[in-house]
């Protein structure tokens, strides 16, 4: 093996040890940036400086995508194959891709100096196709010549926004990152204020009477959240925001962190005031590099500026963020798996009860909320609880981010009051279908979502109406679809997804979404053998029924809407399997 | 405080103390709930599902060995639901993994009905038999992947953590730091892990040469090199001036 240096990583244990285990995404983080990977006597350099037995760094460092524990290709291209960049054509590129790695590739060299890899969504979708070099995000791949590619001198993609209200996006999709300064013209921080100038026990009945409810797909009540939290004894609490996006068709949050985040610093300082915690943390997903920095930078502004911090505004409150990376792993957006990983642990989600609000983060009462969630705090204080009431419908208040892609004129984030009709998002909003093409189906949720069809084109966008017409808002992902799409290769990509992102912990989805996946192959394939449809809705029921989390109990939800609105894509073609069991 | 709680298990009034598991209260009750990664003295996980029972007002299916108890509750240990779960994940089991040697599984995949040729064309989790030590061998195709050995190996026994996973979802697999070979790890072969295998993924080296047709001179014949090669060390470890003993 060759020789490694281990002097480079000496600042960093120094810097990171004191603090144990919670520190083991972070040096491994900086591990990487400093020797392209984790070489084996860093990763135990690591292990003993933050006192983590050394299988424990290995099943961390294998656990996540993005840490590479053999060296990789100077140059990581990371190419988005989920529905809407996989419409836009990322098969394609991919395909272009490695013609031009091998075309690139000196004769007798032992590893390319360029890795493409296939990953998940990206959340870049209103750009697709879409990919990642070296971290930096490139729109419509399709279009960029490859030396551009390579060299990272491809434009960075900027935000496109548009909709009925701008009141969560009014810094948003203007082609640049809203600093303290444009933040605070613009009122910015003034309900931090407003709201140290009131007790904790009003703006946690505002956040309640407000009817806000989470963004992040699950639609509990915020109010009833921070109330628990709130109530408990405990001398340590904290405050977490999940930023961690990786819903196939979301980037909702993405483009809020990119364009305006004081507005999300803001939100989560009014919750821990709210609930008295003196510590938070922004989890973000791996993959979000360029928006890791905007917020990094955003966070030493508020510092500078005394918005967080010690004696923030002169109120005697004290509170802090420490902002953290993801590292490759879809599971993490699961509010415990995400504690987890802040402990320095694999992702697996914990059994539930005991609930985040009484044994959260390091076991303390925790809020974890959502970015959209967060950063309708501020909205509500300022438009008052029956103000904000006024948008949205009677159980649906208020403004919601739908992240539109797929095959529509305008592809982007649109935010309407909850009860708008889909139609109304589509044509008025979205610019419709691309010319010469009809509608034929949208994915509301993402890949744990369900198909709408023509039928529920004038379906109103709340969770009560989405309930009964048996479709589901999710995080606010509308994934379009023409009739010219094969509905089999968009579950092929979901059925990937989940079983490349199923962590592995509980037996129904570490095992059922691989099954799922085999059988979505062979229908991809028109192979489908007698029997599939039954195999998939057991396998299907029993994910749903009996996994341990949420990514398990909805891994099935789209396969089995496709088998509801058309079974015939699911009909046997062979009489008997071609393989078997060995 | 309460000292007991009254709830009905498949109809039955079962009487049980606060904290006890719904598992446990239908034992008492004289009804079994199948479990796989369940142990008597290890933590439970509730990640094989085969205990799940319905439990009134509860949306999805509940793991009865970490559920408590409540008042009132009202659990069915066997219908449709709970059948249909149990019986899958036994199917997608045989078709992953090898489970000729986990007679308890297999009887509960004569008892639900399960075909173990259910998925054809399966991806299963083979692995090549690990024998890099004197005292068991690691043959993690027949791993169900119930954590019990890197829990005692860890937290729930020896704090020794020479074992941890490797890979994530249908990939994952028990292993050491950077797959390094058992006696390279902190390992103490102290032996927990082994014991509490439920499918003899885990076995004695010399149990494992016996069935591959070893007779008993043999097998001492073979371990005699790796006996002698340990006395030496210990020995040089003691002396380490003299030189040691032939």
């Amino acid at each position: 093996m060759e020789e490694i240096d281990l002097a480079p990583l000496q600042p960093v244990l120094a810097d990171l040890g004191p603090q144990g285990r919670t520190a083991l995404l972070p040096a491994l983080h900086a591990a990487q940036e400093l020797y392209g990977y984790i070489p084996e006597p860093v990763a135990a350099a690591v292990g003993q400086a933050l006192r983590v037995p050394l299988a424990e760094v290995y099943g961390v460092i294998d656990f996540y995508a993005l840490f590479y524990r053999e060296p990789v290709a100077k140059t990581v291209i990371h190419v988005c194959g989920d529905p809407a960049c996989g419409m836009a054509g990322a098969d394609g590129v991919m395909k272009v891709m490695s013609q031009q790695i091998e075309r690139h590739t000196v004769a007798g060299q032992t590893h390319a100096s360029i890795r493409v890899e296939r990953v998940a969504c990206l959340g870049l979708c209103e750009h697709a196709p879409a990919l990642l070099v070296q971290g930096a995000p490139v729109p419509k791949a399709d279009t960029q010549s490859w030396e551009d590619l390579v060299s990272g001198k491809a434009q960075r993609p900027y935000s496109i926004v548009g909709g009925d209200l701008n009141l969560l996006t009014e810094n948003c999709g203007k082609n640049r990152v809203t600093n303290i300064d444009i933040y605070r013209k613009g009122g910015g921080y003034r309900m931090l204020e407003k709201a140290l100038a009131q007790t904790p026990a009003e703006i946690i009945a505002a956040v309640k009477s407000a009817g806000l409810v989470g963004r992040g797909g699950a639609a509990f009540p915020t109010g009833v959240k921070w109330e628990a939290v709130a109530a408990t004894q405990s001398q340590i609490k904290y405050v977490v925001c999940n930023a961690d996006e990786a819903e196939p068709g979301t980037f909702k949050d993405r483009v809020v962190i990119e364009d305006d985040p004081h507005r999300l610093i803001e939100g989560l300082a009014i919750c821990a005031y709210a609930v008295g915690a003196h510590k938070g943390y922004i989890y973000i997903r791996g993959e979000y590099t360029l928006q890791h920095l905007i917020l990094k930078a955003a966070l030493n502004e508020a510092r500078q500026a005394g918005m967080i911090g010690q004696n923030i505004l002169n109120s005697g409150f004290e509170f802090d963020i420490e902002l953290r990376r993801g590292a490759g792993a879809y599971i993490c957006g699961e509010e415990t798996a995400l504690f987890e990983s802040i402990e320095g642990k694999r992702g697996f989600p914990r059994v539930k009860p005991p609930f985040p609000t009484t044994h959260g983060l390091f076991g303390k009462p925790t809020v974890i909320n959502n970015v959209e969630t967060l950063i309708n705090v501020p909205l509500i204080l300022r438009l008052g609880a029956a103000g904000y009431r006024q948008l949205g419908t009677e159980k649906s208040p208020g403004p919601k981010l739908f992240c539109v892609s797929g095959d529509v004129v305008n592809p982007g984030l649109y935010e309407v009051p909850f009860g708008v009709s889909f139609r109304h998002l589509l044509e008025d909003l979205a610019g419709g279908m691309r010319p010469g093409h009809k509608f034929k189906a949208a994915l509301f949720g993402g890949a744990a979502g369900a198909f709408a069809v023509e039928k529920d084109l004038d379906v109103r966008l709340s969770f009560e109406d989405l309930r009964a017409a048996g479709l589901t808002l999710g995080s606010g992902v509308i994934t379009v679809f023409n009739e010219t799409r094969d509905m089999k290769d968009i579950l092929l990509r979901l059925g990937h997804f989940f079983a490349d992102e199923s962590c592995g912990k509980c037996y129904p989805c570490q095992m059922g979404t691989q099954r799922q996946y085999e059988i979505l192959q062979r229908i991809a394939e028109d192979r489908a053998l007698p029997g599939d449809v039954d195999r998939l809705m057991d396998v299907g029921w029993t994910m749903t029924d009996a996994s341990l989390c949420g990514l398990g109990q909805t891994a099935a939800s789209a396969v089995m809407s496709a088998i509801r609105h058309w079974p015939e894509l699911f009909e046997a073609h062979q009489t008997t399997p071609q393989g078997g069991l060995a | 405080m309460i000292d007991s709680i009254t709830l009905t298990i498949d109809g039955k009034p079962v009487i049980a103390a606060p904290g006890t598991t719904i598992l446990k209260a239908a034992a008492s009750a004289g009804i079994e709930i199948p479990t796989i990664c369940y142990h008597d003295y290890c933590t439970a996980n509730a990640l094989c599902r085969l205990c799940v029972v319905e439990v009134e007002g509860s949306r999805v299916l509940v793991p009865s060995c970490v559920a408590k108890v409540s008042e009132g509750m009202k659990v069915s240990t066997s219908t449709q639901r709970v059948i249909r779960s149990r019986r899958t994940i036994l199917e997608m089991l045989a078709s992953t993994v090898d489970l000729s040697e986990a007679p308890e599984i297999q009887a509960y995949m004569h008892e639900y009905g399960a075909q173990s040729e259910r998925f054809p064309e399966a991806e299963q989790r083979l692995s090549p038999v690990l024998d890099d030590n004197p005292m068991y061998i690691r043959d993690y195709s027949k791993c169900v992947l119930c954590w019990r050995c890197v829990q005692v190996c860890a937290e729930d026994a020896q704090y020794t953590h020479a074992i941890n996973f490797s890979g994530r979802g249908f990939e994952t697999q028990i292993s050491t730091f950077f797959e390094k070979p058992l006696p390279e790890t902190t390992c103490v072969f102290c032996g927990q892990c082994v014991a509490v295998c439920p499918t003899n993924a885990l076995k004695p080296k010399r149990q494992w040469l016996l069935e591959q047709g070893y007779s008993p001179d043999e097998i001492m014949s073979l371990t005699r090199t790796e006996r002698r090669r340990r006395m030496r060390r210990e020995t040089a470890a003691e002396q380490p001036a003299s030189g040691g003993k032939s």
